[in-house]
């Protein structure tokens, strides 16, 4: 920049001290985002017994994969036991298969149900719609536990206990948020193109199929993808009906992991290896549908 | 953003026409929202009557109930554990809050005026999208007092050991900071979308009637951001009040009831000691707490109305 009188030589612009700080700011700030996650994968890659050793060596210490083979249950249980493992191990392949059963299970009711009902409190007149789309918003505000002990002795009743029924039953076929979320969407949909259908002669559902779903894709893929998550990270419930190992999923076997841990010190290394494949579906799904993620946050910011 | 929900102008045709496409309309409506009705009513509807019911009842699961009237609600006044339950509840939340809101605020301020890039708000996000299993197992490992590295850090630079979780004292605010770590991005990320719709011409008229910095973010930020900042500070009180998961891996409500919160007692007493009518009693008087927050929300949503 030219100054523009010869006898001072003031800048026109001041160094931008508060960018600067700003900047610094956010870097601390995703510094402390990741790095947690940097030391899961370190702890995780580092072998066992070596986890006493070097404990601010900001690398693996003697790099190794094996955590991950013994919480798959790939290694002997001696070799495991030696390495100071559990002497119980907890099978995580089929904790592993268990989670994605679930939360398959989950996403495809709901996401189905939800939308079906969506549709229809958006667009479609019938009697009480009003009031029941009121009753379900407000079952939002109803804290988890208090439906938790209930719903555990109807599950019971049934005979569900243990069961993959009885995990994925009380999302299966709703969530208010579900209904709520993809109601806005179905909102914003033009109407006319769904008029020009049905004076076409095409019924409600095949206008609901056919013209309305293909156009709010994007949004629906949203919702499956966050109640994917959803279901893959719950705990309280799966823990309260399905902790025997046929059933139990993921959250709930890392749980009974950190619980198991021999006298002195817990199995870090184990753990770490046992919550890193814990989050790697979420990471790949971020990795494709992170946009859409975000919007759909940064939508639900304005009801 | 108002859209009122209509239904579909039916098709041009004779009254006898209208009113057949009417009823095909409302037939079709019922079918559709007929699954979420049935799982409404099930997992819902029912659960919530049931659980006042059992909210009066002595109920071990082995044998039958036996209708106690208010025998639950009495004996919970008389607890101190619930009390000092409800204590630390109230705590949690008083550390979580103020803490997380303002923290989320400067980030999304920050983010506003630096950078909107997709991958800075992905990173920032990340710790929401993880299971509360394990980011309590993860913050268990970092702050373990003799192999974790957060302890390794502040004895490197003198500040010596701190047994974060183990101690009474230091266990709800290790947990409070955990819970921040998981949730400041995603709070931080409805403020920052709340900032963006704040047309860019109400700042220039500010700053052409001579506003500072400071003063346009109290006069005009504060303001226009009112409904975001309302919502937030309710879902995430609401959600606060619930906390569990957290405190179920890392400390399961130790060291001497310091993190007993009142989500982990409820489940205690329910799952642990198969006391179902006094679990209930105390999730009701939680529903109750949260019923109370949800009205004060309306009022203040109502005074916001005006400001947008």
């Amino acid at each position: 920049m030219t100054a523009q009188a010869p006898t001072v030589h003031v800048p026109r612009r001041p160094f931008p001290w508060g960018k600067l700080v700003a900047w610094i700011a956010l870097g601390i700030l995703l510094f402390a985002t990741l790095f947690p996650f940097y030391w899961m994968l370190r702890t995780a890659l580092t072998f066992p017994t070596s986890v006493f050793k070097d404990t601010s060596s900001l690398l693996p210490v003697d790099p190794t994969l094996i955590n991950f083979r013994r919480v798959l249950g790939l290694v002997p249980l001696a070799e495991v036991v030696a390495l100071g493992g559990s002497g119980q191990p907890v099978n995580f392949f089929l904790a592993l298969r268990n989670s994605i059963i679930v939360s398959l299970l989950v996403v495809i009711g709901q996401v189905t149900f939800c939308a079906m009902a969506a549709y229809a409190f958006a667009r479609l007149r019938f009697p009480f719609r009003n009031q029941i789309f009121a009753i379900y918003i407000a079952a939002m505000m109803v804290p988890g536990i208090v439906m938790t002990i209930p719903n555990f002795i109807l599950i019971r009743d049934l005979g569900w206990i243990d069961t993959f029924a009885g995990i994925v039953a009380p999302a299966f076929l709703m969530t208010p948020y579900a209904i709520f979320f993809l109601r806005q969407f179905f909102l914003g949909v033009n109407r006319e193109v769904e008029e020009a259908a049905l004076i076409d002669g095409a019924s409600i559902p095949t206008v609901f199929l056919k013209v309305v779903l293909p156009m709010t894709m994007p949004a629906v893929t949203t919702v499956a993808v966050i109640t994917f998550i959803n279901a893959w990270n719950s705990y309280m419930w799966p823990l309260t009906v399905g902790s025997k190992e046929t059933v139990r999923v993921l959250t709930v076997a890392l749980g009974i992991f950190r619980s198991q841990t021999p006298q002195g010190a817990p199995d870090w290394s184990g753990l770490m290896a046992a919550t890193t494949l814990a989050i790697i579906p979420t990471f790949v799904l971020f990795l494709f549908a992170g946009r859409k993620i975000l919007d759909s946050i940064q939508f639900s910011g304005f009801k | 953003m108002t859209v009122q929900p209509t239904a579909i102008s039916q098709p041009k045709g004779n009254a006898r026409n209208k009113r057949s496409f009417r009823g095909h309309e409302a037939l079709i409506g019922l079918l559709f929202i007929l699954p979420s009705l049935i799982g409404f009513t099930l997992f819902y509807a029912i659960p919530a009557v049931r659980g006042v019911i059992i909210s009066f009842s002595d109920w071990d699961l082995l044998t039958p109930a036996r209708s106690v009237g208010l025998e639950n609600y009495v004996k919970l006044f008389k607890d101190p554990v619930f009390w000092k339950s409800l204590k630390v509840t109230v705590y949690y939340v008083l550390l979580n809050i103020p803490l997380q809101t303002v923290l989320a605020m400067v980030i999304a301020v920050m983010m506003s005026r630096l950078t909107k890039s997709v991958i800075i708000r992905a990173i920032i996000i990340l710790p929401w999208l993880m299971p509360g299993v394990v980011v309590g197992l993860l913050w268990l490992w970092l702050m373990d007092p003799t192999l974790g590295i957060i302890n390794e850090f502040l004895r490197a630079i003198g500040v010596g050991t701190v047994p974060f979780l183990a101690l009474p004292k230091t266990a709800m605010p290790s947990i409070a900071l955990i819970n921040i770590w998981q949730y400041v991005g995603y709070t931080a990320l409805l403020f920052f979308a709340g900032l963006q719709a704040i047309p860019g011409s109400v700042y220039e008229a500010a700053q052409i009637d001579g506003a500072s910095e400071n003063q346009m973010f109290w006069k005009v930020t504060i303001p226009l951001l009112r409904p975001v900042l309302v919502f937030v500070l309710v879902t995430s009180i609401i959600g606060s009040f619930q906390i569990f998961d957290t405190v179920a891996i890392t400390t399961k409500g130790g060291p001497v009831n310091a993190t007993k919160v009142l989500n982990f007692y409820i489940y205690e007493q329910a799952f642990g000691r198969f006391n179902m009518g006094y679990a209930t009693a105390i999730s009701m008087v939680l529903f109750l707490i949260l019923i109370f927050i949800s009205m004060v929300q309306m009022r203040l949503m109502r005074a916001g109305e005006s400001d947008m």
